[in-house]
């Protein structure tokens, strides 16, 4: 096995105005990261508010704003992705690395139909005819498990519903077949019932196409139920990475063992849940922050 | 969990519909059966868990209960009182006695507001002590609540979001409710918070006896606090009963649907 995506020692700080005040420096974003994901697996990243998990997987695509310094290495399939200049961050993006985010209406166009902007996609990285590019999206659409495909191509987006419009940006994620899928909050929008079918659908994608998959989630359900390895996020920081398995059953880090108690499910009921120590209070550190920057 | 105290009913809900026209040109407008011949009670001091999907009219149904919006027919019967038609004191008095939580703290306080004054205006409004005891109670229910009494001048935007909650909370327990509904009140939170909010509810029954109608998406949370909890699938309640009976042997499909939705915490073996 090889690594589709490695880390190594990756910093992201966000400049605020130059700390000439004297005010003591923004504590980074990222604090050095280093992992590697293998080929073919689905590696979660689970972390509360703030933790940096999101401003982990922006940074694979270039997508942090222009004030962020990323350090360190981001390597996609042996190659530096950190100093990409613009030109050669579109070519792989939707091509060989593919991104789905929370909120699948905010990333697609109101005003066209859901199968068009599939069909963009295809287009926008090979050449193929309109009609062949038509007939890819609606395969495409009937992979994901859209019911009668042909029939809804011409759909605008505000005509399906939440679960359907996320499977329409896994489609379009997919059209060129990606080795590697960034999927950030991808059902945390969605009910229980239809979160379970997107899941369902992420694990086929790996086992029909080899897919690698990274998943940033701040659900601990989420990630026993479809991940292979995962890594646990805190103030920028990642505190451990363990197999699904191992993180349930035997946790490291002290952080990972209180996040994991202050689980309502699988607590007794009506007993009083273990708050999370002072020294890993997500709010306490957002304060800290605050008053630091202020 | 006050098992002691013989229960009494608090409310009953019976027969309780609301419809609504659902928006689209008008050939394609029909009304939609938001809480479809509903029917439910609520013991004093005890919590009922409100479970359900986007859609399944939990909201609207705690709004009706709230008399927030009035429903199509059906009645809502707090403590032997006929809830539709109220006007005047008793109105008053029925609003004192059930106050609701909101999941968004960020947008139910007033951002002009100093938190401590949005806890104050319900007990100026119904004219509960004189204004110094108001003082003096508002810095109890801060302290009730786990919030430092020094952050009554702060305003919204500088609480964390497990603050405001609080403050939101400190604010329906200003006026001595018997009933809190409280919808979706730690879906916004982080889990670590979400841990502590839960914790209060808890505390809050145990210590005042308040009743409570806890509405959530989230399985895991209701069955963690609830007594009794009812199952809400498109405006219906389609099972109801004690909350371990319900988990243990559901008997509406819908309800072992939902049950087998919810990712468990232990990943199954690969």
């Amino acid at each position: 096995m090889t690594g589709v995506l490695s880390f190594t020692d990756v910093a992201v700080r966000f400049a605020s105005t130059e700390t000439s005040t004297g005010a003591p420096p923004v504590p980074p974003a990222v604090d050095s990261v280093s992992f590697t994901i293998n080929r073919g697996e689905i590696f979660g990243i689970v972390g509360e508010s703030g933790s940096g998990k999101s401003t982990l997987a922006n940074s694979v695509m270039g997508l942090l704003p222009r004030s962020a310094q990323v350090t360190g290495s981001i390597r996609v399939n042996d190659r530096e992705v950190i100093g990409l200049d613009d030109d050669q961050l579109r070519s792989m993006r939707g091509d060989e690395v593919s991104m789905i985010f929370q909120d699948a209406s905010a990333s697609l166009d109101p005003t066209w139909s859901v199968g068009d902007q599939i069909a963009e996609t295809i287009r926008a990285h090979r050449t193929i005819s309109r009609r062949g590019a038509r007939a890819k999206a609606i395969s495409l659409m009937t992979e994901v498990g859209i019911a009668d495909a042909a029939s809804r191509y011409s759909d605008a987006p505000h005509r399906l519903s939440g679960g359907m419009r996320q499977r329409i940006m896994i489609a379009a994620a997919l059209a060129n077949n990606p080795q590697l899928l960034i999927a950030d909050e991808p059902t945390t929008a969605l009910d229980v019932t239809i979160q379970a079918q997107v899941l369902a659908l992420i694990g086929e994608l790996r086992k029909n196409h080899g897919t690698t998959v990274l998943l940033i989630t701040h659900d601990l359900g989420v990630v026993a139920q479809v991940c292979d390895r995962v890594g646990v996020m805190y103030g920028g920081k990642l505190l451990e990475v363990a197999a699904a398995e191992d993180l349930f059953a035997n946790p490291q880090h002290a952080y990972t063992r209180a996040l994991l108690a202050a689980s309502p499910s699988g607590a007794p009921r009506g007993s009083r849940l273990p708050v999370i120590p002072a020294a890993w209070n997500i709010e306490d550190l957002q304060r800290l922050r605050q008053e630091g920057t202020e | 969990m006050s098992d002691i105290v013989p229960a009494t009913t608090l409310l009953r809900v019976e027969g309780l519909n609301k419809t609504y026209q659902a928006g689209g040109p008008p050939w394609r407008r029909r009304r939609v059966h938001a809480v479809d011949n509903v029917s439910l009670t609520v013991a004093r001091g005890r919590t009922l868990g409100l479970v359900g999907e986007s859609g399944s009219g939990k909201s609207t149904l705690g709004r009706c209960i709230l008399g927030l919006i009035s429903p199509d027919s059906g009645q809502v019967v707090f403590d032997g009182v006929e809830v539709q038609g109220l006007s005047g004191k008793a109105l008053s008095s029925f609003r004192r006695r059930v106050q609701p939580v909101f999941q968004d703290p960020y947008s139910s306080l007033d951002p002009r507001w100093p938190v401590g004054r949005s806890v104050r205006e319900s007990l100026d409004s119904y004219r509960i002590g004189t204004p110094a005891d108001r003082e003096r109670r508002v810095l109890d229910l801060f302290d009730r609540v786990g919030l430092n009494p020094n952050l009554v001048n702060r305003l919204p935007t500088h609480l964390s979001g497990g603050q405001r909650q609080r403050v939101g909370i400190a604010a329906a327990l200003a006026s001595d409710p018997e009933l809190i509904i409280a919808d979706e009140p730690v879906s916004a939170l982080d889990l670590s918070v979400q841990a502590q909010i839960l914790n209060l509810f808890m505390d809050l029954q145990q210590d005042l006896g308040v009743a409570s109608i806890f509405i959530s998406h989230d399985l895991g949370v209701v069955e963690h606090i609830s007594d009794e909890i009812a199952v809400l699938y498109h405006g219906v309640v389609v099972e109801t009963g004690d909350v371990e009976q319900v988990m243990k042997r559901p008997v509406h499909p819908y309800t072992s649907r939902l049950l087998a939705a919810i990712p468990s915490s232990t990943p199954p073996r690969r």
